[in-house]
C-alpha cells in the first residue's frame, strides 16, 4: 500500500528552481529592483556617498537583525533589545564623563552592561519561565528607565573625536564605512553558526518543536539562554556604536528601534511562529527597508510617508503568504476536481 | 494517576467563596495600589487631598479606558500595539473637528471620535483573521502606519485646549459628586464591560477563544466575528479615550499617543490579565491603569526622581508575571500531590 | 424564571434499537481529496440508532477523513450524507452539532480556563431575565448531567488540570446535553486505564440503550468485539463491507482490512544473550514510582508492562533523561549515567522512542531527512560544520535500511502515514547505533502490516546484541515479544514473568494486583 503522493501528479521541484523562487530570492529581486529604479529616477542616489550614509544608517539594525532572527526562529522574542542599547549609552556617557577611565575600558564595561541585561532576560525566560513577549516587554520598560536614572536629561557629548571620525571613515574611495568590515564578520559568524552547525539545525528543531528537540539531547533551556545572552551583547555594542557615531550619550538612543528590527527580520522570510528562516534573507531585508526608506528621503518624500511604508511593508510581508497559500489552494483544488472527478484511484490515501 | 475515579467534592458555602475571593487575579493589583496609596499619604499627607485625588482620578481616566479595551483584545489571545496611534489619530481629528465646525454639538463629537476608533480597530481585527498571523505583527504595522498617516495629516499642527468650546474642556473639570465628569465615563464603561464580560454569552466567548482557539472553532463558536468584534471595541473605546484625551490635555498634535500602548499593556498584564488569554477581567485591568497611572503622582509626592516612573513600570510588569507563574506552579504542584498515588 | 436549557437526557428518536428504519446516520459514496492527494474515495457508513458501531481499518483507510466529514470540518467533494433521513450538507463543524452529531476525539479538548460547567454549556449557557446568563441554572444543570452518567465531578472546578478520562466523561456530558443523536469517540481508550475504560463502555452501552447510535473507533479488537453490534472496514480509502460482531472473527476482519493473509503477527527469534546493558537500581520519583530495580542484557527484549498510569513510562523517561529522579541510579555496561540529561544518556548508547510520535518522536514540519538525521548532527559535523549533502546521504541510506516509503527525502514528515512515520523515528535513533534502545507503545496507532515490520525490526536488533525495553499496553505484543516481563502496578514493580511461564492472566493478575486471577474480559490490558 503506497503511504504518501500519487506518483504521476507530484513534481519535485530541484533544489534550485526552489531557491530561485523562494522568499529569500523574492527579497533579493526586490531590493535589486529599489536600487535600479532609485538609481536611475532619484537625484544623488548613485554616488559613493549614498552608500556610506546609508550603511552606516543600517548598521545597528543590521547588528540587532542577527541575534533578533535567531531569537525568533526558536519561537521566542526580544523586545529590550533597544532599551539595552539606550541603557548602554547611557551607562557610556556617565562612565565617560565621571569615572575617568581610559575609552576603551569604558567601551568594554559598556558593552558588558547589554551582556548583563541579555543574562537577566535570559534567567527569567529559560530558568523561572517566564514567556519571553511579556518579560521583554518589561525589560523594555525597565532598562529604559534605568538608562533615565542613570543619565537623567543630559547627554554627554565630549567623546574622543578620533573614535567619532573612525566610526564615519570610509575605505578608500568606495564609501563603504570602515566598520562594515566588523560588521560582514558578525553576520558571516551568524550565518555559520545557523546554517552550518549542530547548533544552528538543533535550533531550528527547538522553533518547531521544543519537546522532539529535548528528546533528541538539545539542551533548550541553555540554548535559548544563550540567544538572550548573545541578543544583549550585541544590543550592548550597538549602544556603543551609536553613541560614537552621534557623538553624544542620552537616555533616548535608539528608541523604537526594536521595531525597525522586528519588521526588517518579519520581511526578511523569518516565521514569526518560530523554525523558519535564514541569514541570507534577513541581511535583505534589512538592506530592502533601509534603502527603500533612504531612497525615498532622498527623493524628498516626507517621513511621515516613510513610516507608513515601513508599516505596509511589514503588514504585507506576513499577511502575503497567508495570501498565497489561500489563492494556490484555491488553484489546486479546481485543478484537481477536474481532473480527478469520477475516478476512484486505489493507494495514495491519508487517513 | 490513580486508577479509581477522581471524585470531585463540589465546594460551596461562604468560606469557600471568601476563599476564592481572596484567590482572585485582581487581589494581588488591588491589594499593590493600596499600599502604594497608604504608604504615599503616610510619607506625604497631601497626597489625599481633594484637589490631589481629583488630579490622580483625571490622570487614570484615559488610561482606564484604553486598559478596559485592551482587555478584551489580550483575553482573545491577540494584542492591539496600534491605540497610541489610534487614539492620536482620534484626538487630533476631535481638535479639527472643533476648529472646522466650532458649532458642532458635544455629543456628535463623541459619536464621530468612538466611530473612527472603531473603524481603525475594525481593520487590525480584518487583518488579523484573515492573514492568522499574530496580531503582534500586524498591530507592529499598523501603529507605525496609523502614525504615519497623523504626521502626514498634521504636519507640525496642534491644538490646544483654548481652541475648544469651554464646555468640552469643562469636561474635565467639572465634577459631580466629587467624581470629575470624564471620570465617571469611565467608571460607567468599566462597569458596562465588565458585566458584559460576566454575563453575556458573546462575552464568555472571548474567554473561550483566548483559552484555546482551535477547540472553540471546532466547537462552533464564530472565533473570526468575535475576535474582530473585540479589536472594535477596543478601537471604539480607544475612540473615547481620544476624545476625552483632548478635552483634558493641553494640546493634540502629530505626537499625540506616543509610546501609550506600552503603559497600557502593562495596566492591563499588572492587572491580572493573563498575557496568553483566556483568564483576567476587566476590573483587574482597571485597577492596573489606576495603579500605573497613580504612580507618578505617587512620585512627585514622595518627592523622588520622576526618572524613576519608567524603571518602576518595568520592575511591575516583572512582578506580576512572576506572582502569576509562581501561583500556578504551586497550584500544578498541589493538583500533582492530590493525585499521585501513595508510592 | 425563564430558562432555555438543553440539560437532561432527552435523547434521539423514538425509534427502537436494531430496527432497520430511518438510519440515525448514512453516508454513502463520500469523497475528499486535498491537492493530488486522495484522502476518501469511497466513504460509506450506516449507523442506526441504538447501535454501537464500530469503524475499522489500516492507518491510511480514510477514517479519520471520513470522521472530519461527519463532524462539518471537511465538506466532501462529493457522495450522499443523511442524517435521520433527510440530506444533510455541513458548512461547519456548528451544522453538525446542530443535527445532532458529536465527536469525542482522542485528546478531548476542553477550554482549561473556563470551569466545567462553562465548558458543557459555553455558547449556550442558560439564561435568565434580560438575555444575561443565569449561572446557577447552568451548575445545576451540569450536576443533573454528571447524575445521568454516575460521575460525580465539581461543575465549579476549572477544567485545567483534569485527567484525560475525566475530560472525555465531561465530552460526553456535552454531547448529552446537546441532544446528540449520534456519538463518535475516535480511538477513546488509547489513554484510558483499565477501570477508565470499563466506565466509558458503561456510559455508551447506557447511551445506545437510550436509543442514540455510537460510532467506536478503534485499532483494538478485543474493545469492538466486547462492545459493538457491527463493525464496518475500510481499506485504501473505500468502504470494504459491514459485519454482524456475532457473525465474524478476528482473522476475517483482519483479512479484509489489510487485503491479505497475514502470518504469524509477532515473530520474535531466539537471540544469544550477552552482558548486562542497562542496570537500574532504586530509582524512586515521589508520587510516580519508587524503587524500580532490574536490568537488560544485550539480546534481550524486556517489556514493561502494566496499565495506563502505573508509570512504565515515567520510569523509562527518568531513565533516558527527559525527567529527574529523586534517588537511586542507572548504569550503563558497569559506567554510571548522569541523572536527568538526554544529552548524556545519548552519548551513552540510549536511544529512546517516545510514546507520541507528532510531539515528541519527530519534527512534523521538518523534512524526513532533517528529521533523521537530527540525532546525528554532532557526528555529521567536520571541523564543527555541517553539510546538507551528507546528511541527505546519511538519511537516504537509513531510509532504504528501514524501507520507508516517501517520494522524496525532502518532505515532511507531516504528510507520511504512521507507520512510516514511526519507521523514520527508528531510524533516527538506529543511526547513533545505540546499546540500549527503548521502545514506548511502538506500534501505537500503526496499521496491521507496518506493526508486523517493526516486530520483525526489534527482534533483528535483538538478534544483532543490542538491549531493548518494550513499554506496551498490548498484551499479545508483550506476550509474543518479550524475554523477560516486568510487570508494574501503581509505581512498583509487581512481578518479574519469563517467557515461557508468561500467561495472559499472570500479567493481568499481577498489573491489577487482584488477589485471584481475573478472568480477561473485553478490555484486555
Amino acid at each position: 500500500m503506497s503511504e504518501t503522493l500519487t506518483g504521476s501528479v507530484v513534481k519535485v521541484r530541484s533544489a534550485w528552481s526552489r531557491r530561485l523562487t523562494g522568499h529569500d530570492a523574492i527579497i533579493l529581486y526586490a531590493l535589486v529592483a529599489v536600487v535600479i529604479i532609485a538609481m536611475s529616477s532619484v537625484n544623488y542616489f548613485a554616488s559613493t556617498l549614498t552608500v556610506g550614509f546609508l550603511l552606516i544608517q543600517v548598521i545597528p539594525i543590521l547588528l540587532l537583525a542577527m541575534p533578533m532572527a535567531l531569537v525568533i526562529i526558536t519561537e521566542e522574542i526580544d523586545l529590550s533589545v533597544a532599551s539595552t542599547a539606550g541603557l548602554t549609552s547611557a551607562v557610556m556617557g556617565v562612565l565617560w564623563r565621571d569615572s575617568g577611565w581610559d575609552i576603551s575600558v569604558v567601551m568594554i564595561v559598556s558593552v558588558l552592561i547589554g551582556v548583563a541585561c541579555g543574562i537577566f532576560n535570559g534567567v527569567l525566560i529559560t530558568v523561572v519561565g517566564l514567556p519571553s513577549l511579556a518579560v521583554t516587554i518589561g525589560t523594555l520598560a525597565l532598562f529604559r528607565g534605568l538608562a533615565l536614572v542613570v543619565i537623567g536629561d543630559q547627554k554627554v557629548a565630549n567623546f574622543p573625536k578620533e573614535l567619532n571620525t573612525f566610526v564615519l571613515s570610509k575605505i578608500g574611495s568606495t564609501g563603504i564605512p570602515v566598520v562594515m568590515i566588523f560588521v560582514v564578520l558578525i553576520i558571516a559568524i551568524f550565518a555559520v553558526v545557523l546554517h552550518f552547525t549542530p547548533f544552528g539545525r538543533g535550533l531550528y528543531a527547538l522553533g518547531y518543536s521544543k519537546e522532539a528537540a529535548s528528546f533528541v539531547g538539545i539542551r533548550v533551556g541553555l540554548a535559548k539562554f544563550w540567544l538572550f545572552v548573545v541578543t544583549g551583547g550585541v544590543a550592548g555594542l550597538v549602544g556603543v556604536f551609536l553613541t560614537l557615531r552621534l557623538a553624544s550619550a542620552g537616555p533616548d538612543n535608539g528608541t523604537g528601534m526594536e521595531l525597525s528590527v522586528i519588521a526588517a527580520v518579519l520581511l526578511g522570510g523569518v516565521s514569526i511562529f518560530g523554525g523558519k528562516g535564514s541569514i541570507p534573507g534577513v541581511v535583505g531585508g534589512v538592506l530592502l527597508i533601509g534603502t527603500l526608506t533612504y531612497a525615498l528621503r532622498l527623493a524628498k518624500v516626507p517621513e511621515t510617508a516613510l513610516i507608513i511604508v515601513t508599516g505596509g511593508l511589514l503588514v504585507i510581508s506576513v499577511v502575503a503568504p497567508s495570501v498565497m497559500g489561500w489563492i494556490n489552494e484555491k488553484i489546486r483544488l479546481s485543478r484537481v476536481h477536474k481532473s480527478v472527478q469520477g475516478q476512484s484511484v486505489p493507494g495514495s490515501t491519508h487517513a | 494517576m490513580s486508577t479509581t475515579t477522581t471524585a470531585h467534592e463540589e465546594k460551596t458555602g461562604p468560606a469557600h467563596a471568601l476563599r476564592s475571593f481572596f484567590r482572585g487575579r485582581e487581589i494581588p493589583v488591588a491589594g499593590a495600589l493600596i499600599a502604594l496609596v497608604i504608604v504615599t499619604s503616610v510619607i506625604n499627607p497631601r497626597f489625599l487631598s481633594p484637589q490631589s485625588a481629583k488630579d490622580l482620578m483625571l490622570n487614570a481616566t484615559i488610561v482606564i479606558i484604553l486598559a478596559v479595551g485592551q482587555a478584551l483584545v489580550i483575553i482573545t489571545r491577540n494584542v492591539d500595539l496600534s491605540i497610541g496611534s489610534i487614539l492620536g489619530l482620534v484626538a487630533f481629528g476631535t481638535g479639527t473637528m472643533f476648529n472646522a465646525f466650532p458649532g458642532v454639538p458635544i455629543p456628535v463629537v463623541f459619536v464621530l471620535g468612538m466611530v473612527f476608533g472603531a473603524v481603525l480597530g475594525t481593520i487590525n481585527g480584518l487583518l488579523v483573521t484573515s492573514a492568522k498571523v499574530p496580531a503582534l505583527v500586524i498591530t507592529l504595522g499598523t501603529m507605525y502606519i496609523y502614525r504615519g498617516i497623523l504626521s502626514s495629516w498634521a504636519g507640525s499642527k496642534q491644538y490646544f485646549s483654548g481652541d475648544n468650546p469651554p464646555e468640552f474642556g469643562a469636561l474635565s473639570v467639572d465634577v459631580f459628586l466629587g467624581i470629575p465628569i470624564i471620570s465617571i465615563v469611565a467608571i460607567v464603561v468599566v462597569i458596562a464591560v465588565g458585566f458584559f464580560m460576566h454575563s453575556v454569552r458573546s462575552g464568555r466567548d472571548l474567554y473561550a477563544i483566548g483559552s484555546d482557539p482551535d477547540a472553540a472553532r471546532l466547537f462552533g463558536i464564530a472565533v473570526s466575528r468575535r475576535v474582530i468584534a473585540a479589536f472594535l471595541a477596543s478601537g471604539a473605546l480607544t475612540g473615547l479615550a481620544g476624545v476625552l484625551y483632548t478635552s483634558r490635555y493641553n494640546s493634540v498634535g502629530a505626537n499625540t499617543g506616543y509610546g501609550l500602548e506600552l503603559d497600557v499593556v502593562a495596566a492591563v498584564v499588572v492587572g491580572g490579565v493573563a498575557i496568553a488569554g483566556g483568564t483576567g477581567t476587566v476590573y483587574g485591568a482597571a485597577i492596573g491603569a489606576i495603579l500605573l497611572s497613580t504612580i507618578t503622582g505617587a512620585l512627585t509626592a514622595t518627592r523622588v526622581d520622576k526618572f524613576w516612573q519608567q524603571a518602576i513600570v518595568g520592575v511591575l510588569i516583572l512582578s506580576a508575571i512572576l506572582v502569576d507563574r509562581i501561583v500556578s506552579i504551586r497550584s500544578a504542584k498541589k493538583l500533582r500531590v492530590s493525585e499521585a498515588r501513595d508510592v | 424564571m425563564a430558562t432555555d436549557t438543553h440539560s437532561g437526557s432527552s435523547l434521539a428518536s423514538p425509534v427502537s434499537a436494531g430496527t432497520t428504519e430511518a438510519s440515525a446516520l448514512s453516508l454513502t459514496g463520500a469523497s475528499k481529496t486535498f491537492g493530488p492527494v486522495i484522502a476518501l474515495a469511497d466513504g460509506t457508513i450506516d449507523i442506526r440508532p441504538g447501535e454501537i458501531h464500530a469503524l475499522v481499518g489500516e492507518n491510511g483507510a480514510g477514517k479519520s477523513t471520513l470522521v472530519k466529514i461527519l463532524a462539518g470540518l471537511y465538506v466532501p467533494d462529493g457522495g450522499d450524507f443523511r442524517v435521520a433521513g433527510e440530506q444533510v450538507a455541513f458548512k461547519t463543524p456548528a451544522d453538525s452539532k446542530a443535527a445532532g452529531i458529536s465527536v469525542i476525539y482522542q485528546e478531548p479538548t476542553l477550554f482549561p480556563d473556563l470551569t466545567v460547567a462553562e465548558n458543557i454549556f459555553i455558547g449556550r449557557q442558560p439564561t435568565g431575565r434580560g438575555g444575561l446568563i443565569n449561572r446557577g441554572e447552568m451548575r445545576r444543570a451540569a450536576r443533573e448531567l454528571f447524575e445521568t452518567l454516575g460521575v460525580p465531578i465539581d461543575p465549579n472546578r476549572i477544567a485545567e488540570g483534569l485527567s484525560i478520562a475525566d475530560q472525555q466523561i465531561i465530552e460526553i456530558a456535552k454531547a448529552i446535553s446537546l441532544d446528540a443523536r449520534v456519538l463518535v469517540m475516535d480511538e477513546p481508550t488509547a489513554a484510558l486505564s483499565g477501570v477508565e475504560v470499563e466506565r466509558l463502555f458503561g456510559v455508551a452501552r447506557a447511551l445506545r440503550d437510550k436509543g442514540a447510535g455510537i460510532l467506536f473507533i478503534s485499532h483494538r479488537f478485543e474493545e469492538v468485539f466486547a462492545l459493538c453490534d457491527r463493525i464496518t472496514v475500510m481499506r485504501d480509502g473505500k468502504y470494504i463491507g459491514v459485519h454482524k460482531t456475532a457473525d465474524v472473527t478476528v482473522p476475517e476482519i483482519v483479512k479484509e482490512m489489510v487485503g491479505r493473509e497475514l502470518g504469524a503477527l509477532f515473530p520474535k527469534e531466539a537471540a544469544e544473550v550477552g552482558e548486562t546493558v542497562l542496570s537500574v537500581s532504586g530509582l524512586t520519583r515521589a508520587g510516580v514510582f519508587s524503587n524500580i530495580s532490574f536490568d537488560v542484557r544485550a539480546g534481550e527484549i524486556v517489556a514493561l508492562s502494566g496499565l495506563v498510569g502505573a508509570g512504565r513510562t515515567e520510569v523509562a523517561r527518568a531513565i533516558f533523561g527527559v525527567d529527574r529522579y529523586d534517588s537511586g541510579s542507572v548504569s550503563i555496561l558497569g559506567n554510571p549515567l548522569k541523572a536527568h540529561s538526554p544529552r548524556s544518556a545519548i552519548a551513552a548508547g540510549i536511544g529512546f522512542v517516545p510514546e507520541d510520535r507528532r510531539k515528541q518522536g519527530l519534527v512534523m514540519e521538518l523534512s524526513v531527512a532533517k528529521n533523521a538525521t537530527l540525532t546525528l548532527r554532532n557526528s555529521l559535523a567536520r571541523f564543527g560544520l555541517i553539510s546538507g549533502k551528507r546528511e541527505l546521504r546519511a538519511a537516504e541510506d537509513w531510509s532504504k535500511r528501514l524501507q520507508v516509503k516517501t517520494a522524496s527525502q525532502d518532505y515532511a514528515v507531516s504528510t507520511m502515514s504512521g507507520g512510516n512515520q514511526q519507521k523514520v523515528v527508528l531510524a533516527k535513533w538506529l543511526a547513533t547505533e545505540p546499546k540500549l534502545l527503548i521502545v514506548d507503545e511502538p506500534t501505537r496507532g500503526i496499521d496491521v502490516g507496518t506493526k508486523s515490520e517493526v516486530h520483525r525490526l526489534l527482534s533483528d536488533l535483538a538478534g544483532r546484541g543490542i538491549a531493548i525495553i518494550m513499554i506496551s499496553s498490548e498484551l499479545p505484543e508483550v506476550l509474543g515479544m518479550a524475554d523477560r516481563i516486568f510487570v508494574m502496578h501503581e509505581g512498583h514493580i509487581s512481578a518479574e514473568i519469563a517467557r515461557d511461564e508468561a500467561t495472559a492472566e499472570l500479567v493481568m493478575h499481577a498489573a491489577t494486583a487482584a488477589t485471584t486471577p481475573e478472568p480477561t474480559k473485553g478490555a484486555v490490558r
